[in-house]
Order: structure tokens, then C-alpha cells, then sequence
């Protein structure tokens, strides 16, 4: 067909030629999902529920999108299969050689692996620090890298983590997001890609320093509670976390709370630059209100999404969808107080300084939401006490 | 007239004006976060005294008559999210229109001077042939997904496209969900029985008596729509009826059917960790049709409205058998009993002015045996740790009882049934306490090689037996110095009289006070030792001494009975302090558990589920339809394009460009 625009021109943004656009390399990410969805369903659908094999099969369809989307994920995806996988080959069905064999022992059992990941994380955060400080290219590609294996260990740690649940025994095998220690991992993870997502997308790996300082923060705390309280074994399940709600309610959570984390650090960067500190180390200003509107914005969807499946999850498990349980109640405070700065910035049209700050404090509300609550409240989500 | 009825218009005006304000929403959004802080800060529900004990005289009625103490449950919170469903109804109600006009409009008679303000506009000078400039236009705008209409002007033409639109029912989605989820919550919350009391004379009574004597006003029929109460049932019976627990008393709801459990179940991990709770019952409608159902954690039941949860389970009545032992000297011998849980046994008939109350009983109770190490474990390799260790222990079956003397003082025990082993070692172990907010402390019994306990009882009646003291000193003095001096044998004998008269009033405590005020402090340590040996070798003799009343062969002195000794002492020690005058050994037990369901009708249930959805859609409709709007006004020699949204991002800068570039190319010759 005649086109009228050169090709110079790039096609119109939005056009529906969506899934022309779809390059080999995308159709055959999505040929292994499906594979790798199949093979799973083959060899565990029959203990799987319903409602199981349902959210099996959504995987299929929601990593694809994500792939397509945002195409350092295909390769992501594809290393976390890759390792996860050898490790439970590895394995072959015997936990005691997570000892034995030497892949397993240094590099990718479940501890091992999430070892690396704290280790990349930390490192990563050096190199984006030090990258700033230098104006060095270097540096910052480094920290970037660092930032994807680590992400990809802690996945593959989760992942092995998993299998080795059931190893244990088939009746305390489950997903491995289920206590402090497990979520910590997750939050890293996500608050991870969640910032390499926005680093691609904007071409900035500028504010590295600042998103892996708090993962950092997580990952310190993670090791704290690891080693003061033993909190990496894997414990079964409690009956009231029997369901695969779980499955779905925890993870929405915490792309929730990585949004949060990751505007809340983006915030500090406004407002350093603001004041004019680390004049020409930082994104313009304009990147920095954008990439935090997107994180909080991306964030409240999905914390709005989990705090209903939260809901519907109570409604079966504890005979109310709502009991004013202090958890709950902090999460409803999170909810409003990102509701409320959505309101400000689309309805008001505030911007800047102010909105910045909110997205600090709203950090300190998070934290008090995620951890506080277990700190210091008591009630039903007593299993992610500390 | 005409100016009153004027002025009543604009002060109701400007209520409306206030009420659906953002600023007025924001407030009350800021408010409820607030309360809901104080509701989280503030334990709810706890017993009045522990208000008073927390926050102290003042202050305790302030609290209370604010109702901190149910935040979730006041009017004032209800009328916080009564306005908030009023003030975001008004809101959506005034925005309907111009939203609505809105995402219909093009605007397409947006003035010339007004686009070229827009913050993001370009002038492009197209080299296509005027006639053929608005159809390549159209062209580009269908290609990228832009619907538009055209408006032909005097001096040239406007088109005015826009996409994303249907971003703006994301507004009422999500606003009409918030109105739907707080009305559903209103119908499910206190309110429908707080009417209830407040209009149908319901009022909740005493819930320490029998549900016979509950008076009507207590009761509330099967059509009631609204409630959420517990279900106790015993396995072998059936109720029908759930207890709504209020602040000052209990309700009664009648269920529209009968609940029989015929089994409670609790499956246990290889860790003794509870893994699953299921009740197995019989449910029998008012019309008489009857089936079987297993409840479990997670797995709810419906039926006829009202759905039932498996929420506890509680001891239903178990039947234990005990040995009562008397530590009295001479007294019984050891005497058969047969308690219920939850039961009181006077004891007069056996000569106590007690009475024993059975209070719980656990046929499984794990714990966890391994010392908490000062190094952690192996942090790296796999996530197993200790759950493949033998560290945790079912020490089995556990009981709890009080013991209440006549003026009503109590002391509490909690008793194992079997003996546990601790160094290689085996003992019973029953702790005591005077109060639920101290620990127990642990009367250790050693037993011996068949696990009997009666051993240390018989050495025990002996060593307190005042009728046999002057026997036992004198067989510990012939046994101590065979063949000695008869003055120094006289000499142990009332040393050891008066050793044991200290240590049966007052234990080691005694002994140790008289050495420390009649020996002097260089010699103390070796005084102990002395004394300690007495002790022992009393205890020893007294064995012997039980061993002959028990027409059993005395046993030859040796290292192996050191350790039976010294524990004995030890637990002979201990007992004078037990508080008791007999200790209960379990034998033999029949469990009968009690499942506790919860029930519930809630209404508000479809409406909260259905906002929800609408809350989702809407949230994702107004974060990520975004409405774009080009304009492209040809005119003369110029073509002007202009781009708005109402999402201001940077991608706005990036579309912008690549429209511009798009257009500017698309009204240009070709090569």
C-alpha cells in the first residue's frame, strides 16, 4: 500500500497496527510463556484449584504485555526461567544438595541466590552513587547492570525458594510471599524493575543513586531480620493464608508500595534539585514530576487493586470484607493520602515543591503501613510480625 | 418575600456549592484518614477496665464518651462517611453535564488565537496543493486513531480530532464506586442494629446465663437482614442460633436454619503447627431438608443469606480422668477423679475446702526445643533451616485447671499428662501461678523407670510425716555412721531432725536463712554442702522406708540412684511452695471439641463487590485513557497544529512532536 508518510517518520503514535509491530523476537518470548504455562500446567494441574490454574493461565497473557511493552523484560523473564529452572534441576527432588553440588551451594539455591541479590543491590547502589559523583557514563551503566542481576537473583531465589517449600513436604509447600522476610525480597525485586522500567523508559539512569538507596535500606533490613531472627527458614502456612488469594493480593501490594518507595526517592531528587544541589547530576525537574507522577499513579492502581482483593480475600477467610483491622486501616490511610495527592495534581493542577514533599511524607506513611503495623499494632496480619 | 425565597435559593446554592467542592471532599477524605489513625492507635473493643488501667480516671470517661474505644462503630465517624457519600454524589451530580459535553464535544470552533496559545503549537508550512492539504490531514488523523470533525471557517478550515475520550467515564466509574463501596459498608456496618435498638426496643442482656432465660428484647428473629455473631457448638450438638457480642452485653440471632457438628478436625504440619481447621456438619432448614457440609478456613458456606465461616474452636466439653495425689503425710492413697472441661468439682467429699475448675485442656501442644543460639544458622544454601530439624516436640496432652479456696482465691495450673524428658531425665511437670498475668512456675516430679510418679509421693509423705521423722533420722544416722560413736550418732540424729524440720516448713529457703545466721560467712559454703548431704541421705532412707511400706526389696546403694535423689530433693523442695495440697496426674482422657462458626448476613456485600469493579475500571480509565485533543487549522499558507490533554505529561511533549513531524510530512510533496 501507498503510504503517505515517509518513512522517516515514525507511525503514528497509538496506531492500531499494535501487534504488526510485534518483532520475532516478541512472538517467540510469548511462544515460551505459553510452553513454559503448558508444561506447568501438564505436570502440577492436577493439585492446582480452579482459581490456580486461572491466574496460570492470566500469566501468560500479562508477561506478554510486559514483554511487548518494555522489551528488557523478555530477556529478564527468560534469565530467571533459565536459572530458576537449572536450579530445580539441580535439586533432582533433594534438599540436601543445596549443600553438595556446587551451583547450588554458591550461586543459586534459594538463600544463596537472594545473597547475591542483597550483595548486587548494594554494590549497584555504590555505583550509582559514585557514578553521580564522577558524572561517570561508567559508573551508572554499572549500577544498572547490577540492578538487573540482582532483580534477577532475587526472582530466582523466589522462584527456587518455592520449590524448596515443597520439598519440605507437599503439605507446606507454598508461595514464597507469605512473611516479612519473603515480602522484603519482593519489595526489592519490584521497587527494582519498577525503576529500570522508568530508567529505560526515560533514558536516565540518574536517579539510581537515589530508588537503590532505599532498596538498600530494604535489603539492610531484610539481612537484619534474616539474621537476628532466623526469618529465612521456610515456615508452612497458617490456615487463614491457605488460598490462592494470596497469590494475587500480595504481589499487587507491593508493586503498590514500590511505586510508592520509588516516587517518595524521585521526590528527593526534586527537591535537591530544587535547591539546586547536584546541579547537572540530576534529570531536568520536568523528568523528575513526571517520573513521579507515573510512579504514584502506577502505584495507587495497584494498590487499589490489592487492597480490594484484600477485601474480597478477608470477606472469605475472616467472614467480613472489612473489620478495621489495623493493617487494613493503614492501608486505607495510604489509599487516601495518594487519592488525595492524585487530587491535588490532575484536579487542583499543583505542582512542584509541594507535591514533592507529599510524596516524601507519604513514604514515611508507607513504611508505617508495611512494617509499623507489625511493629507496633496488633491484629488479624499477625504473620508478618516481626 | 420574593428576596427571602431569594436568599433561602443561594444559602441552599452555596451548601450544594460547598458539599460537592473538591476542597470540601479533601477535608473530609483528611478527617476520615485521621480517625481511622486514632482507631488503629487505640486498641478497639478491649474490656472497660483495661481503658481505665491505660489511660487512667480522667481521662478513660473523655475517651469513652468520644468513643475512641469503637472509632468504627460512632455517629460521628458514620456522619463522616454519611458526608462523604453526599459530598462525592453532589460532586458527580454537578459534574455530569459538562464532562458529559465534554467527551462528546470536538471543539471544534475553538478560536485561531486560543490554539496558537496552547502550550504546545506549531506553525507548519505544508507544500501540498491547497484542495488536497485537508484530505491528507484526515488521512493521518484516521491512521493514528483520531476521531474528528471539521469546521469550515471563512478564512480556512479547522480540524479538531481528539482520542481517549471515554478516559472521562473513568470519573463517574470511579467516584460512583467510592458512593457505592461507603453505602454498601453503612448497610453491613453497626448501623442496621444500632437502629434496631435505638426504634425496635432491642436491647443486649447479660451473656452469663442460660439461653433459656434470655428475654425477648435480646432475641432478634431469622429476617433480620444485617448481623454478625458467633456460633458455639459442641461436636454431638446443633444450634441455631449465633451470640452478637456487643460492648454491654450479648444479642441472639436466630439462624433460619440448625447447625449440628458432628466433628471438629485439626490436621497438624510435621512441625505440630495447626495446618488445618475443618468443622463437619449437619445443616437442617426450617422446612427440614438436611445436608452435609465441611467448613474450613477459607472455604465459607452459604445458604439462605447467611453465610458460615469456620472462625475458632474451643474445648467441648472433654472428659478427663485424674489421679489425685495428696502430698499430705498419711493421708489417701492416691484417689481416682472424673472432671469435664469447663466444669467445677467442689472437693469437700474428699476433705478439702476447695473446689477444682477443669478450664482447658490440649491433647497436641508442640514446642520448640531448640536453644535459641546466640550464632545464627547457616543463612545461605536453602530456605530449610530448622524445619528439618527434630528440634520441635509434641510434649502431649496439657490441661489447665484452678484451684478456688472458699473465699474465692485461686491459683492456676497447667498440668502435663506425660512426663518429659530434660538431660536424660524424666519428669512431670505442672506449673503454678497466682495470676493469668505472670508465668507459670514448674513443680518438676521425677519418676521413675516404669514413668510412675507415685515413687516421689511415698518419699514425700515419709520425708513430711512428723509421726515418722524421729524413724527416719534414726535409720539416716545408723545408715551414716554404722558402727560409730552412739554420742555422735545422737548428734547427726538431731541435727537431721532439726534439718528436716526446717526443710518441710520452708524448703531450701529455710535452711539456707538458719545457715546464714548461725554460721559464720567462711564457713557457710561448706555448712551447705553438709546440709545438702543430710538431705539427700534423708531422702534416700525415706525411699528405703517407702520401699518396705510398699512390701517392695530395699534397693542397694549405688551412683546409678544419685541423679533420682537429687531431683527428688530438689522437687520435695519446690513442692512446699506448690500452693496446692494435691497434685492431678492425668490418665486417660475422651476429647470433645467445640467448633466456633461465625455468621453472617451483609447486604452491603453485592454493592461494596460491584463498586469495587467500578473502582478499579474507573481508577485505570482516568490514569491511563488519556485524552488527546489535536487541532490542525489550515488557513492561507499555514497550517497550525495544536495539542491539548487533560493528563500533563511529558509524553505530551513526545506525541506533540511526532504529530507535529507526522503532519508536517503527510502536507508535504513527495520526492
Amino acid at each position: 500500500m501507498e503510504s503517505a508518510i515517509p518513512s522517516s517518520a515514525a507511525a503514528p503514535v497509538g496506531a492500531t497496527n499494535w501487534l504488526a509491530r510485534r518483532t520475532l523476537g516478541d512472538w517467540l518470548y510469548a511462544l515460551l510463556l505459553v510452553a513454559g504455562a503448558v508444561l506447568a500446567y501438564t505436570r502440577y494441574g492436577e493439585v492446582m484449584d480452579g482459581y490456580e490454574v486461572a491466574i496460570l493461565a492470566l500469566h501468560v497473557p500479562i508477561l506478554a504485555a510486559l514483554g511487548w511493552a518494555w522489551r528488557p523484560f523478555r530477556l529478564y523473564a527468560a534469565a530467571v526461567a533459565v536459572l530458576a529452572l537449572a536450579s530445580i534441576w539441580l535439586y533432582q527432588g533433594d534438599l540436601g544438595r543445596a549443600e553438595q553440588n556446587f551451583f547450588l551451594k554458591y550461586l543459586i539455591s534459594s538463600q544463596t541466590a537472594i545473597t547475591w541479590m542483597s550483595a548486587c543491590f548494594f554494590i549497584a547502589t555504590g555505583a550509582y552513587w559514585l557514578g553521580m559523583a564522577a558524572k561517570s557514563d561508567f559508573g551508572e551503566r554499572t549500577g544498572s547492570r547490577l540492578t538487573w542481576a540482582a532483580s534477577v537473583m532475587g526472582a530466582t531465589g523466589l522462584c527456587v525458594r518455592w520449590y524448596e517449600s515443597y520439598l519440605l513436604g507437599p503439605e507446606v509447600g507454598h508461595i514464597p510471599i507469605s512473611n516479612l522476610y519473603e515480602v522484603f525480597v519482593l519489595f526489592s525485586l519490584i521497587t527494582a524493575l519498577l525503576y529500570l522500567f522508568y530508567e529505560g523508559r526515560y533514558g536516565t539512569r540518574k536517579l539510581g543513586a537515589f530508588v537503590l538507596t532505599v532498596i538498600s535500606v530494604a535489603v539492610a533490613f531484610l539481612l537484619w531480620y534474616a539474621f537476628t531472627r532466623e526469618a529465612y527458614q521456610i515456615q508452612p502456612l497458617v490456615p487463614a493464608l491457605q488460598s490462592y488469594w494470596m497469590k494475587i493480593h500480595v504481589p499487587a501490594n507491593f508493586v503498590g508500595y514500590g511505586g510508592f518507595a520509588l516516587a517518595a526517592m524521585v521526590g528527593v531528587a526534586y527537591l535537591l534539585a530544587e535547591r539546586g544541589a547536584l546541579a547537572g547530576r540530576l534529570p531536568e525537574k520536568k523528568v523528575l514530576e513526571d517520573v513521579m507522577y507515573k510512579a504514584i499513579a502506577i502505584g495507587f492502581a495497584f494498590f487499589t487493586i490489592a487492597t480490594i482483593l484484600g477485601a474480597l480475600w478477608a470477606a472469605e477467610a475472616w467472614g467480613s470484607y472489612w473489620s478495621w483491622d489495623p493493617k487494613e486501616t493503614w492501608a486505607l490511610i495510604v489509599w487516601l493520602n495518594y487519592a488525595i495527592w492524585l487530587h491535588m495534581r490532575l484536579t487542583r493542577g499543583l505542582r512542584g515543591k509541594m507535591l514533592a514533599w507529599w510524596a516524601v511524607v507519604g513514604l514515611v506513611v508507607v513504611t508505617f503501613a508495611f512494617v509499623g503495623v507489625n511493629m507496633f499494632l496488633t491484629g488479624l496480619h499477625s504473620y508478618g510480625s516481626l | 418575600m420574593q428576596q427571602r425565597a431569594n436568599t433561602r435559593a443561594s444559602v441552599l446554592e452555596a451548601l450544594v456549592e460547598l458539599l460537592s467542592s473538591m476542597r470540601f471532599a479533601i477535608s473530609l477524605l483528611t478527617v476520615l484518614a485521621i480517625a481511622a489513625i486514632i482507631g488503629t492507635v487505640v486498641q478497639q473493643n478491649e474490656p472497660a477496665n483495661a481503658y481505665l488501667n491505660q489511660f487512667g480516671q480522667f481521662w478513660d470517661p473523655v475517651f469513652s464518651r468520644l468513643g475512641l474505644y469503637t472509632v468504627y462503630n460512632t455517629g460521628w465517624f458514620v456522619a463522616i462517611l454519611a458526608f462523604l457519600v453526599l459530598s462525592t454524589t453532589l460532586c458527580v451530580i454537578r459534574q455530569f453535564t459538562p464532562m458529559l459535553h465534554e467527551m462528546r464535544g470536538f471543539r471544534e470552533h475553538a478560536r485561531e488565537a486560543s490554539l496558537r496559545a496552547f502550550a504546545h503549537s506549531a506553525s507548519l508550512t505544508p507544500t501540498l496543493t491547497p484542495e488536497t492539504r485537508r484530505g491528507a490531514v484526515s488521512d493521518y488523523l484516521a491512521r493514528a486513531g483520531f476521531r474528528f470533525r471539521v469546521d469550515e471557517r471563512d478564512d480556512g478550515v479547522l480540524v479538531a480530532a481528539k482520542r481517549g475520550g471515554v478516559g472521562r467515564i473513568g470519573y463517574f466509574l470511579a467516584h460512583g464506586a467510592i458512593v457505592l463501596i461507603c453505602l454498601g459498608g453503612l448497610l453491613d456496618g453497626n448501623l442496621p442494629l444500632a437502629l434496631q435498638m435505638s426504634f425496635a426496643g432491642k436491647a443486649p442482656t447479660n451473656g452469663n446465663q442460660p439461653i433459656a432465660h434470655i428475654p425477648a428484647s435480646a432475641r432478634l428473629d431469622a429476617g433480620n437482614w444485617s448481623y454478625r455473631g458467633n456460633v458455639y457448638i459442641p461436636e454431638g450438638a446443633s444450634a441455631d442460633f449465633a451470640v452478637l457480642n456487643l460492648e454491654d452485653g450479648i444479642l441472639l440471632q436466630k439462624l433460619p436454619f440448625k447447625v449440628e457438628l458432628k466433628r471438629f478436625n485439626i490436621d497438624y504440619y510435621p512441625t505440630g503447627m495447626p495446618r488445618r481447621y475443618a468443622s463437619d456438619v449437619v445443616i437442617t432448614d426450617d422446612d427440614g431438608q438436611r445436608f452435609e457440609r465441611t467448613l474450613e478456613v477459607n472455604k465459607p458456606f452459604e445458604h439462605r443469606g447467611v453465610t458460615l465461616y469456620q472462625s475458632g474452636y474451643d474445648d467441648g466439653g472433654s472428659v478427663l480422668r485424674f489421679t489425685l495425689h495428696d502430698f499430705a503425710p498419711g493421708k489417701r492413697p492416691p484417689h481416682p477423679l472424673e472432671i469435664e472441661v469447663g466444669t467445677r468439682l467442689p472437693l469437700a467429699s474428699l476433705g478439702y475446702g476447695l473446689a477444682l475448675e477443669l478450664t482447658n485442656f490440649r491433647p497436641i501442644n508442640v514446642e520448640n526445643t531448640a536453644a535459641p543460639s546466640a550464632t545464627p544458622g547457616k543463612f545461605t544454601g536453602s530456605g530449610a533451616g530448622r524445619l528439618t530439624d527434630k528440634s520441635l516436640k509434641n510434649f502431649g496432652p496439657v490441661f489447665t485447671y484452678k484451684v478456688r479456696d472458699d473465699a474465692g482465691q485461686a491459683l492456676e495450673f497447667n498440668n502435663y499428662m506425660l512426663p518429659l524428658e530434660i538431660g536424660g531425665r524424666k519428669y512431670l511437670f505442672s506449673g503454678v501461678r497466682k495470676s493469668a498475668a505472670t508465668d507459670y512456675s514448674y513443680l518438676r516430679i521425677p519418676v521413675d523407670e516404669e514413668d510412675n510418679a507415685e515413687t516421689w509421693f511415698a518419699i514425700r509423705r515419709i520425708f513430711f510425716d512428723p509421726a515418722r521423722r524421729g524413724a527416719l533420722t534414726e535409720r539416716f544416722a545408723k545408715r551414716s555412721l554404722d558402727g560409730g560413736d552412739k554420742a555422735m550418732r545422737e548428734r547427726l540424729k538431731t541435727t537431721a531432725d532439726h534439718t528436716l524440720t526446717l526443710f518441710t516448713v520452708g524448703g531450701l529457703d529455710a535452711v539456707s536463712d538458719f545457715i546464714e545466721k548461725s554460721v559464720p560467712e567462711e564457713e557457710r559454703d561448706k555448712a551447705g554442702a553438709a546440709f545438702i548431704q543430710i538431705l539427700q541421705g534423708l531422702t534416700w532412707d525415706a525411699w528405703q522406708m517407702a520401699r518396705a511400706d510398699a512390701k517392695l526389696p530395699a534397693l542397694k546403694a549405688g551412683d546409678e540412684h544419685t541423679a533420682f535423689i537429687r531431683d527428688a530433693l530438689i522437687a520435695l523442695a519446690d513442692s512446699v511452695r506448690y500452693g496446692a495440697p494435691f497434685y492431678l496426674q492425668l490418665h486417660d482422657f475422651e476429647q470433645k471439641q467445640a467448633s466456633i462458626l461465625q455468621a453472617t448476613r451483609s447486604p452491603g456485600k453485592p454493592l461494596v463487590y460491584l463498586g469495587s469493579l467500578l473502582l478499579t475500571l474507573g481508577i485505570f480509565a482516568m490514569l491511563y485513557i488519556r485524552e488527546r485533543r489535536l487541532f490542525v487549522l489550515l488557513k492561507g499558507d499555514e497550517a497550525l497544529v495544536a495539542m491539548t490533554s487533560n493528563r500533563k505529561t511529558i509524553d505530551l511533549d513526545e506525541q506533540f512532536a511526532q504529530h507535529r513531524d507526522g503532519l508536517a510530512a503527510a502536507l508535504a510533496v513527495k520526492v
